[in-house]
């Protein structure tokens, strides 16, 4: 404790001392960032941005209304034999499952996840210049581990929920909540600069953009 | 006013040789020169097309480099602001004023949790403090569970390049060392491991799931630690990451007081700078976010290292403080003609390329030969500023710790001013060549054996096999096969 205590003390010394030539108190000038934001729901421009920074960065992207989202993830999960959800998830979205375990999360061990073919949840936030979806881990988007262990993640988002950019989103975003920004599958180029999908975190996403046809 | 203390240079980068020294060792390795011209080109075109596509990047750069030199000018303040945040959300603040401090708490965390192994994140202070050396003599196994840095760790290396550490490395290279060492600590490679980077990934998987399905305990960096929420940022693509921040019951993060930035808006300008700088993509698959122990998600058991080892000395050099604003994106190593033909080895650091050449002297000082070359370890060609997504301005700083080193050196060894010898080397190929042929001598004399130990090359030598100098360069070949006379 006392070690600490000295540590500590000592460090902001020595950072008092190093700063002394430094005015104290100088403003700070801000840069003014872009705050207003425009969501794809009103900007038709910004979603086919978003699908295309999606696509670009090989997760699997398609587009329904409302009424075909359980179609579109029955169609993705096809080859699932079983997949968690959180507790908060939509269950009209996963009622034409057929023939697919599914296993509310309850907790769940990281064991028990690696048993799990694939995961459904639903997203926080889609950027359209990057094609990134963050998630913030509200009841419909579950523990950090349910998005990770499993190798197929399908992540359904609203069109209303897709903004124009990076700080569009952190605007949004609530910081005391734990945050996973995704943009496409996982990935390394470690290897003479191949990139292979697929290293530790899911292998495959597929991204279902709610949207009504108009 | 007192003097902050500087960073000791590590042993193991006390024994490297100069950077004139190891430059000519890495020169002469044709298999890294291509890798690195080829990854370093490579980066640099996808860097520029997705700058390009950003509609004010210089105001990005100038509001990024406000607000890091905001949170250096005010780090007192930025950090108890932090510390505040961390602690009212659950998570253990520890400060370390050197390397030794910083790997104490770690260990001692490690230890009286009973956990014998723990898994690693990627992190450049957890190397610059040689943690991994400290728990193992404590006993205890660390896992690297980036691929590259698998392939370093695997392959007892030492890291090359901040981004892809392990680029020195080909294909046919990592498939003997997966094939020879995996075994030993985990689950093995495949017997039939080809050299395909799919089947290489799949194998580094399979290795290390079972590693991060039991871990305890993990240990992280951080890429940005906000003052004014107490959320830490960690950025990467493989999703190792995420494994090691999400799985485990404890998290460690280690994390330079440099790291800092005000606010966490100021996070959407940093967001946007790294990974188009870093990797040349709109943004890196993967970012996690968290801010102390968020309840049922995640490790119940959080702790955050701040260490000072040396960084407040940068800071009290007027001059060099703006190194500290670095967020290690890496862009100017593949803009420097100098990293593209040297490597990251030669640096004798894990802070290479042109930010390592003005960072590590700020950091250690300049009293080792290393140190004391590394300002000469330019071309001064300026393109690492215009790389830079924060402004760090090298090129002058360089030239202002040349001069340093020049002072010091007319108290010191005459042989501290055969440093400026470096610079002088790399400007014509006759004079490099020269040197080439300097450096064959001691294959004539080794005969076709692999060396492990070559005199001068010291710990650097041991810490990876040194190819055998080949007994004559191509043009000596040339000239005795074709007129029998030796061109200069
Ligand atoms: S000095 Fe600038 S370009 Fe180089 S790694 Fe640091 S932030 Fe990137």
């Amino acid at each position: 404790m006392t070690d600490r205590h000295a540590a500590r003390e000592e460090i902001l010394a020595r950072i008092d001392a190093a700063t002394a030539d430094i005015a104290a108190g100088v403003p700070r000038e801000i840069p003014p960032q872009p705050r207003t934001v425009s969501t794809a729901d009103l900007d038709p421009e910004l979603m086919l941005e978003f699908v295309g920074a999606l696509v670009d960065y090989r997760a699997r992207v398609v587009v329904r209304p409302p009424e075909e989202v359980a179609e579109a993830v029955a169609e993705v999960l096809a080859e699932a034999r079983s997949v968690v959800v959180p507790a908060g998830l939509d269950r009209s979205w996963l009622s034409l499952l057929e023939h697919v375990e599914i296993r509310e999360d309850e907790a769940l061990s990281p064991a028990e996840l690696d048993t799990v073919d694939a995961v459904v949840t639903a997203a926080r936030v889609g950027i359209a210049s990057t094609g990134t979806i963050v998630l913030d881990h509200a009841p419909d988007q579950g523990r950090r581990a349910i998005t990770l262990v499993p190798d197929h993640h399908v992540c359904v988002i609203r069109v209303e929920q897709v903004v124009a950019d990076v700080p569009d989103a952190v605007s949004l975003l609530d910081p005391t909540r734990p945050l996973t920004w995704i943009s496409g599958p996982s990935a390394t180029s470690d290897i003479e600069l191949n990139r292979v999908e697929g290293v530790h975190g899911p292998r495959t996403l597929d991204v279902v953009i709610v949207a009504d046809e108009d | 006013m007192t003097t902050p203390p500087l960073q000791r240079t590590s042993a193991t980068f006390l024994g490297m040789p100069a950077f004139p020294k190891a430059a000519r060792a890495a020169l002469a390795d044709t298999q890294q020169r291509r890798n690195l011209a080829h990854a370093t080109a490579t980066i640099r075109a996808k860097r520029a097309a997705v700058v390009g596509e950003v509609e004010d990047w210089e105001g990005l750069r100038v509001a990024g480099a406000a607000a890091k030199d905001d949170a250096l000018h005010h780090l007192a303040e930025r950090l108890e602001q932090l510390e505040a945040n961390l602690t009212a959300r659950g998570a253990t603040v520890h400060w370390a004023r050197d390397a030794e401090e910083a790997n104490r708490i770690v260990v001692d965390l490690v230890r009286d949790r009973g956990a014998e192994e723990v898994v690693k994140v990627k992190s450049m202070v957890t190397q610059e403090i040689e943690l991994n050396e400290a728990l193992e003599e404590a006993g205890v196994s660390a896992w690297e569970t980036d691929l590259a840095e698998l392939i370093v760790q695997l392959g007892h290396d030492r890291p090359s390049h901040i981004l892809v550490p392990a680029i020195h490395r080909n294909r046919a290279e990592i498939r003997e060392i997966f094939l020879r060492e995996m075994a030993a600590v985990g689950r093995p490679a495949p017997a039939d491991l080809t050299d395909e980077p799919a089947r290489l990934a799949e194998a580094a998987r399979l290795h290390l799931r079972e590693k991060f399905l039991r871990a305890k305990v993990a240990i992280s960096g951080a890429n940005f630690a906000v003052a004014d929420t107490g959320t830490l940022v960690v950025v990467e693509s493989e999703g190792n990451g995420r494994m090691c921040l999400t799985l485990p019951e404890t998290l460690i993060s280690v994390v330079g007081i440099e790291k800092v930035v005000p606010t966490f808006d100021d996070l959407a300008t940093f967001l946007q700078l790294l990974p188009r700088s870093s990797t040349g993509e709109r943004m890196n698959p993967y970012t996690s976010m968290w801010t102390g122990v968020a309840e049922g998600d995640g490790p119940q058991d959080v702790h955050v290292v701040l260490l000072d080892n040396g960084r407040t000395a940068a800071l009290a050099d007027p001059d060099g403080r703006e190194a500290l604003r670095c967020i290690r994106c890496s862009a100017c190593l593949n803009v420097c003609p100098v990293y593209e033909r040297t490597g990251g080895h030669a640096y004798g650091s894990v802070y290479p390329g042109p930010i390592g050449a003005i960072l590590n002297p700020l950091l250690r000082g300049t009293g080792s030969d290393v140190d004391a070359s590394l300002p000469y370890a330019s071309s001064l060609c300026g393109a690492c500023f215009e790389a830079c997504p924060v402004r760090i301005d090298i090129p002058s700083l360089l030239v202002r710790l040349r001069s340093r080193v020049v002072d010091q050196s007319s108290r010191r060894s005459p042989e501290a001013l055969a440093m400026r010898a470096a610079a002088w080397t790399f400007a014509d190929h006759r004079r490099f060549e020269a040197a080439q042929r300097a450096a064959t001598t001691g294959g004539r004399l080794l005969g076709g054996r692999t060396v492990r130990t070559v005199p001068g090359l010291g710990a650097w030598a041991q810490a990876r096999d040194v190819p055998t100098p080949p007994r004559e360069t191509f043009r000596q070949w040339w000239a005795r096969t074709h007129d029998d006379e030796e061109t200069t």
